[in-house]
């Protein structure tokens, strides 16, 4: 690698120039010498340098100052300030000015060893980074987000080609396709992913706790608030911000969110403090919002200022290409995460997955899959082992009155609709049951 | 046969042991017939009072100037401390396919360090110090291979890590050179 890295030494004193030149050399180094900083100047016009190790002290401009023109010049080079004098002042500056390090006059041998081999460390690192990042092409942390099909492959794309840039996004799906595995990859692929992606489930939450949640609260805003608290959009700062479910949200809250993303600026509940944060959001719902907004129940400047961007999670029934290789992947997850050896999956079975309509979408295939390993064999997924059509709860559904007569339903159809068995297996009377099958219509079918 | 040797000056005082064992290794290792003469030169001049060292740039300089022999390199081997404008010391000096080449035993010895006398230790560390900086003159730059003699030695622990010869790369790199 030595061979590969190019070093300007700027010194007005020709001694100097003339036994760093040689130190290098011996390296193995590319070396070139400049007297003053002005020549430097002149030849970083015509190529770069990966290393520029230049003295502080020369007639004319000093280092310092050809260091500012060297960055003002955008040139990469990682420059060494050298000096005579130590002084804790100038060497502070040139730190805070962007040198990569400062040594002062003679050095030790071992020093300037170790310095050069951090810096050509540096720049190793660097390169391959670039390198690296000019071969992307396979997305990180994509988790879940598995698939051949055409419907994901566009997803995926759409995610690659999104998550460079800070528009907002809307993810749009029905439940359970997996809008936030979709909001985790943009994040992990782009260059905010070193600071954090902060998930709210907006539906989960009141109004007044979601303010609470999305832009902190000072100590004393309301009864419980005994501390200050960071809100969701200070976590966020120079990271995502996820908001699910964002067709739940109130009017009132409609207007704070959208002049929180037009300014990236908001006061915590009961503080006065105007308070910036750099994140981009995501959104994702279930609901259609273009409708929502025609019918007047969600804002259309705020539909307009998060919808730049829009991606569409298909439903499992569109991509059934892909259950195999879930199927498979959920039960390596599973078999892992247990400590199983790994299983298979009968044909029949497997066969079946890929005809059922999966209302609940992945979310309910990768719940079928976990509970057949825990009731199975150990060996192999049989088609008795999946719960289709038979007792599934799929994950779609929402209310609780729905999954209760689903519930009742199953459990009727387990007994022959057998009413004091289905009662004592649902722990209620007779009457009770009666009155439940009325209230949800249920009827046995021939 | 003469121009195509290397001659030996030695700048100080050295026992004959310690001189012979160093030019039978340098023999050994560059394949070429290896000379001593003793060097009269007066170094005075050389000294540096503000860092109490000896100019190694301006020794090495000179230093063709001893010697009124034929030779392809000329090595100077000294006992008093050395340095170079940049660095705070150094052990030798030699500049990359030029002739000549400085070592000192110095910085060598193991009393420099509050250690015990180890005179064959001292004798070890020269030779390699030698052929590095001999190495150097015939177009070796630096080697990774830790045990290689062309690795670049800071301290003298290091110079005790690496053996006294070329790894396979740089011996091969030498036989290239030398075509």
């Amino acid at each position: 690698m030595a061979e590969k890295i190019s070093i300007l030494i700027v010194d007005d004193e020709e001694s100097v120039r003339d036994s760093l030149l040689n130190w290098f050399i011996e390296d193995g180094y590319h070396v070139e010498c400049a007297e003053n900083a002005k020549k430097a100047l002149h030849l970083l016009e015509d190529r770069e340098f990966d290393i520029i190790l230049a003295d502080i002290k020369m007639p004319g401009m000093d280092g310092m100052e050809m260091h500012r023109r060297i960055k003002a010049l955008n040139r990469d080079s990682i420059v060494i300030i050298m000096t005579a004098f130590a002084s804790v002042d100038t060497a502070v500056q040139a730190l805070k000015d962007g040198a990569f390090d400062y040594v002062t006059k003679p050095f030790d041998p071992d020093d300037l060893s170790h310095l050069i081999r951090n810096a050509a460390a540096q720049i190793s690192l660097r390169t391959e980074n670039e390198a690296l990042k000019s071969r992307v092409i396979t997305l990180e942390d994509i988790d879940d987000l598995i698939g051949k099909s055409e419907a994901i492959k566009n997803v995926l794309k759409q995610v690659e080609s999104v998550a460079q840039s800070n528009s907002s996004v809307i993810i749009t799906g029905e439940s359970g396709t997996g809008k936030e595995l979709v909001a985790r990859a943009i994040h992990s692929n782009s260059s905010r992913k070193y600071f954090p992606l902060i998930s709210v489930h907006c539906g989960a939450l009141t109004e007044s706790l979601l303010e609470s949640e999305l832009f902190g609260h000072e100590k004393g805003a309301f009864t419980g608030a005994t501390f200050n608290r960071k809100g969701r959009f200070e976590m966020a700062d120079g990271g995502t911000i996820f908001l699910d479910e964002i067709a739940t949200i109130s009017p009132k809250m409609q207007i704070e969110l959208l002049r929180v993303l037009e300014t990236k600026s908001f006061v915590r509940v009961g503080g006065n403090r105007e308070i910036s944060s750099d994140f981009r959001v995501i959104c994702a719902t279930n609901r259609d919002l273009k409708s929502m907004v025609q019918s007047g129940t969600f804002r259309e400047d705020l539909y307009y200022r998060l919808n730049v961007v829009n991606i569409t999670v298909p439903p499992l029934r569109e991509r059934t290409d892909d259950i195999p290789l879930l199927v498979n992947h959920f039960i390596r997850k599973y078999c892992t995460s247990m400590s199983r050896d790994m299983i298979t999956i009968e044909p029949a079975a497997l066969k079946q997955l890929e005809q059922f309509e999966f209302p609940g979408n992945v979310r309910e295939l990768e719940n079928m899959i976990e509970r057949a390993i825990v009731i199975g064999n150990g060996k192999e997924i049989k088609l008795k082992d999946l719960p289709m059509g038979k007792e599934a709860i799929s994950n779609s559904v929402e209310s609780l009155e729905e999954l209760e007569k689903r519930h009742i339903e199953l459990i009727l159809k387990k007994y022959e609709w057998n009413i004091s068995r289905t009662a004592r297996a649902l722990n209620i009377d007779r009457v009770t049951l009666y009155n439940k099958i009325r209230k949800y219509n249920l009827k046995q079918k021939e | 046969m003469k121009e195509n040797s290397i001659i030996l000056l030695s700048c100080g005082s050295f026992e004959k042991k310690f001189l012979g064992r160093i030019v039978l290794s340098a023999e050994a290792e560059f394949r070429l017939p290896v000379t001593t003469e003793e060097c009269r030169m007066d170094i005075d001049p050389y000294y540096n009072p503000g860092r109490r060292q000896y100019d190694g740039n301006r020794l090495l300089h000179d230093l063709p100037l001893c010697t009124a022999g034929e030779y392809r390199k000329l090595l100077g081997l000294f006992t008093v401390d050395l340095f170079i404008p940049i660095l705070t010391y150094i052990f030798g000096q030699a500049m990359l396919n030029h002739q000549a080449a400085i070592v000192s035993v110095y910085r060598l010895r193991n009393e420099l360090y509050g250690m015990k006398q180890d005179e064959d230790l001292l004798i070890s560390r020269t030779v390699k110090e030698v052929i590095h900086e001999l190495g150097h003159t015939f177009g070796l730059i630096h080697c990774h291979v830790p045990t290689c003699v062309m690795r670049s030695s800071t301290y003298v622990e290091d110079i005790d890590q690496k053996s006294s010869n070329l790894c396979a790369r740089c011996r091969s790199l030498f036989e290239e050179l030398q075509k």
